[in-house]
């Protein structure tokens, strides 16, 4: 028994070299089989590694803006469509887990300085507790303070894309800009905060700040409906967020859904189903590439098997039974797959690391993906040689002789 | 020459179907085989000799009659089973050599013993062994294409011998060969003959089957006894 599987692994390593040389003494013919699976796996192989990549940068991203903040967005209910000043205050005041509140009232409008105009700018109206916690966000002028907030002023600070559109040649700051008709003091610029530009990107970068109390009149509004809060060191989001939740429910009466309570956490969760979705789908595409490519690989081995019936034949002769011609063929055809897998994985991480740069994201070794990818040809390699390695094996050796 | 019978033929018939009709291609053939002969079949293209040969070769099997080889009935035999008494018993020798163009002489001479699974040294030393049997010490590890028709011969002569089989099956064997490569060959098969090997040889050829020690005839399906080769 034992010497019977030791006589099989060596038909085996034999098979192994017999079908390399064959491969490789028509190599143009191989590589052209081959260049299916080659493409394929390239494909899933560059497409899960860049969007593992993107997901990553986007995760770190996440990860060192928005640790310790909840984010709150108001529906209202029909005796309070919001949150008045005096609530907010309550909030940051009363809530021993929460150290301040900021909130947010976008508007996109019409801006025009001199002869000149841009339409759909966003504006964004922020309190003077946003600029202590993100100081950075500017990068000349000064902050919006508690004074502009209280006496509702028109002043603003305007992100660098305006100062490029309105003040050629011109320093913005103590300038006065139109917003919406009104005239605004520009005490300000907006810096280039980069470590936040992909989330900005993806929330909507908004160009120009102004007090919220400011923006609030200019909507003809008197209540928040988006605002973030911020939380102390080291208090766990989930249980500010029940606490939060508490405050809320009683500010809106009890009814239900008012209002939604988003942690970062839970953004990041979102967005990461959603992307490996994507990228599910995209891999699920290329791997039609796939299929095409073990098509390529039978009609190869199905010609194969036809132009060497005499050896066929002949190795039947000389004692080989089915089941030996049989793994012969399938050995070369995993071969074939194997070859045209291996140069794909190279081919695709080339590829993505040259997008990972080019996109400015880090890229990641995706070990599953490698793994996928010579899976996939190994499984390609078995399945489409099968048929014709089962031909081969069925051949008559009278018939396959008679051929010469 | 009076050792073991090595295999019986009693009237054996063989049918292929042919369109609509059976051709019958096998006639009541009885044959005997001692271990030790030297036999040639003799007959035109057409007769039905290599059916025969596929036969005696365990390729094929009869459509009527029984085969016995070494003891053995051959009817009832599933495919597996008739390539390892190919393995064991039998080493054929076709007229075109039929080597694999790709492996060098060594490795064809080897590949018998692959499918029988010897282990790479004893299967190298043997392959030597009977490279050197046959003359091709200094040719071992050209490929064919390198080789001359005789010297292919040749090697397909060590390989068929390599897995050390009871008899020698040659369908044609100086069929592609010139006359003088052709009687080297012969000249190969009387010597191992005489070490005691047992030989059958099927040709159309008269003046190379009167190298055999017994030659039958066979036309149009139908053996008949020629008596000795040397009387032929």
């Amino acid at each position: 028994m034992l010497k019977k599987i030791r006589g099989t692994m060596v038909m085996i390593k034999e098979c192994f070299a017999m079908s390399l040389r064959n491969i490789l003494s028509n190599r143009v013919r191989s590589f052209l089989t081959v260049l299916g699976i080659l493409i394929g796996v390239t494909a899933v192989i560059a497409l899960i590694t860049t969007v593992s990549g993107f997901s990553g940068t986007l995760s770190s991203s996440f990860l060192s803006m928005g640790a310790g903040t909840l984010t709150v967005s108001v529906t209202g209910s029909d005796l309070k469509s919001g949150l008045t000043a005096g609530d907010l205050n309550a909030l940051a005041e009363e809530l021993d887990a929460v150290e301040g509140v900021t909130p947010t009232v976008n508007f996109r409008t019409r801006v025009a300085r001199g002869g000149s105009y841009k339409t759909n700018i966003t504006v964004s109206g922020k309190n003077a507790y946003y600029f202590y916690r993100n100081a950075d966000t500017v990068g000349r002028g000064r902050k919006l303070n508690i004074v502009d907030e209280n006496n509702m002023s028109p002043v603003c600070l305007i992100s660098q894309t305006m100062v490029d559109e309105f003040f050629f040649g011109v320093d913005p700051v103590g300038n006065t800009i139109h917003i919406s008709g009104i005239p605004f003091l520009v005490v300000g610029v907006l810096g280039d905060s980069s470590s936040e530009s992909l989330v900005q990107l993806l929330s909507g970068n908004a160009d120009i700040l102004i007090p919220y109390t400011t923006a609030l009149k200019m909507n003809s509004a008197n209540v928040v409906t988006s605002f973030t809060v911020y939380l102390k060191d080291g208090v766990d989001s989930e249980k500010a967020s029940d606490q939060l939740e508490e405050k809320l429910d009683a500010l809106f009466s009890y009814e239900e859904d008012c209002y939604t309570v988003t942690t970062m956490s839970s953004i990041e969760d979102t967005m990461n189903s959603m992307l490996s979705m994507v990228s599910t789908l995209l891999a699920g595409i290329a791997s039609i590439a796939l299929v095409v490519g073990g098509i390529g690989i039978m009609n190869m081995m199905l010609t194969t098997v036809t132009e060497r019936t005499v050896e066929i034949g002949l190795k039947k002769a000389l004692g080989a039974i089915p089941w030996q011609i049989q793994i012969q063929f399938l050995i070369e055809s995993f071969l074939l797959s194997m070859i045209g897998g291996l140069l794909g994985v190279l081919l695709g991480l080339a590829l993505s690391f040259g997008l990972c740069q080019v996109m400015g994201m880090t890229f990641h070794l995706s070990t599953g993906a490698i793994a996928l990818g010579v899976g996939f040809s190994a499984a390609v390699g078995i399945i489409f040689g099968w048929a014709p390695a089962r031909k081969a094996s069925k051949l008559n050796p009278i018939d396959a002789l008679r051929s010469v | 020459m009076s050792g073991n019978v090595f295999f019986r033929m009693e009237k054996i018939n063989k049918f292929y179907p042919m369109g609509e009709e059976q051709a019958h291609i096998l006639k009541d053939v009885d044959l005997e085989i001692r271990e030790g002969e030297y036999l040639s079949v003799l007959g035109p293209s057409g007769s039905g000799k290599s059916t025969l040969m596929n036969i005696i070769g365990c390729l094929d099997t009869a459509t009527t009659g029984r085969y016995t080889l070494q003891g053995q009935e051959m009817e009832d035999l599933n495919e597996v089973e008739l390539a390892a008494i190919r393995s064991r018993e039998i080493g054929f020798i076709f007229q075109n050599s039929q080597l694999l163009p790709r492996l060098t002489a060594q490795k064809n001479v080897e590949l018998p013993l692959i499918y029988a699974g010897v282990p790479p040294k004893e299967r190298k030393r043997r392959a030597r062994e009977m490279l050197v049997k046959v003359g091709l010490q200094d040719r071992m590890g050209h490929f064919p294409n390198q080789l001359s028709g005789g010297q292919q011969q040749r090697v397909a002569i060590a390989r068929a011998l390599v897995g050390n089989p009871s008899i020698l099956l040659a369908d044609e064997p100086t069929g592609a060969l010139d006359q003088k490569t052709g009687r080297q060959v012969m000249a190969l098969f009387r010597e191992l003959n005489d070490e005691g090997r047992t030989i059958i040889m099927i040709t159309h050829d008269m003046n190379i089957a009167a190298n055999a020690r017994r030659v039958v005839h066979i036309i149009d399906g139908v053996l008949t006894e020629g008596g000795d080769g040397t009387d032929a």
